[in-house]
């Protein structure tokens, strides 16, 4: 079984309850669409379980194959300076085939965010840094493709459709117990 | 599944295309690491599949000093259409003439279906066999067993 190798922790975003009983991380590409595919999956797993499950989102942008994957996650992580990570997460998947510098900017905008701040932002590449080292830890774990998830630490390696991943985790919760 | 050369095993030395008007051997590359990566075919149709995560590692495996070479049984212009179209940066070595003989020799080859394994060798800066693993046809091995075994290597002078 490959392993989860950096554990969840004050650098990660996390969404849901810090006590829940199972731990759902996800590597993921803003330009994937996979993982555009499995993001209203992963927002129903979230709803299905509540309290019992809390969400990670790490970043694992394909830049040579996605060209605007890397500018996105970066954006993201600008929002999240801010305290607005996960509307900027839900707000890139949603509009994926806009991605780019105008869809940065609006989004930005929407949130209450200075567009101003987050080009600079993206000129000074100042959470490339932030990204790399979700990238190299992915990497490590043995992420082999977008998306990729953990279990409570264990690489999942069968379908991203909602009934196998609902057992999946349902599996997880009851083995913790 | 084949049995892979192993670990302390000598890496037969070959000379493939990589290019249509360029070879390349195994033994130019002597003084460094080479990562050996044989897989099935080009063109699988998944995002991010092994090849397309090994390009995007390979400034990774570049903090080793280490050469990442692909291997497939695919022809010259195959492998062409496909390094440009993914944009790979690292050489893909046609092993096609005679067929998966590269293959053959590293215990990599499917016999049945005609295509390599999905089979990763680290050659050390010697061209001794290092570390070696082969993976189900079906799963994407990634690379932390890769950097691992990069990291597991004596330093180099």
């Amino acid at each position: 079984m490959t392993q989860l190798k950096i554990p969840v922790g004050p650098e990660d975003h996390v969404h849901g309850d810090q006590n829940a009983a199972c731990t759902l991380v996800e590597y993921g590409d803003y330009e994937c669409p996979h993982c555009a595919a499995v993001y209203p999956i992963v927002q129903r797993l979230e709803k299905h379980f509540g309290s019992r499950l809390r969400f990670v989102y790490r970043n694992f942008p394909l830049s040579q194959m996605h060209s605007h994957a890397e500018s996105a996650a970066e954006t993201a992580e600008f929002a999240a300076g801010k305290g607005k990570f996960w509307e900027m997460h839900d707000l890139l998947f949603e509009n994926q085939a806009q991605l780019g510098s105008g869809l940065y900017a609006k989004l930005a905008d929407d949130l209450g965010l200075d567009p101003k701040l987050l080009q600079e932002a993206l000129r000074a590449k100042t959470y490339q840094g932030h990204v790399r080292s979700d990238f190299t830890g992915g990497v490590r774990s043995g992420v082999n493709g977008t998306p990729t998830f953990f279990i409570d630490g264990e690489r999942y390696d069968d379908s991203f459709d909602y009934p196998t991943l609902i057992a999946a985790i349902d599996a997880a919760i009851s083995e913790a117990q | 599944m084949a049995t892979l050369l192993s670990a302390g095993t000598t890496a037969p030395d070959f000379r493939l295309h990589v290019t249509p008007d360029q070879q390349l051997s195994l033994s130019e590359l002597r003084g460094r690491p080479v990562i050996l990566a044989f897989y099935p075919a080009d063109w699988s149709p998944v995002c991010g599949d092994q090849m397309a995560l090994y390009n995007e590692i390979l400034p990774e495996f570049q903090k080793f000093n280490a050469e990442l070479l692909g291997i497939s049984v695919d022809g010259v212009w195959c492998h062409a259409a496909f390094a440009g179209e993914r944009k790979l940066h690292f050489p893909l070595m046609a092993d096609f003439e005679p067929k998966g003989a590269v293959a053959r020799a590293y215990g990599a080859y499917r016999e049945a279906d005609g295509i390599s394994e999905r089979a990763l060798f680290l050659i050390d800066a010697t061209g001794r066999i290092a570390w070696s693993y082969c993976s189900p046809i079906a799963v994407n091995p990634g690379a932390d067993g890769i950097l691992d075994a990069l990291e597991k290597l004596p330093k180099q002078e």
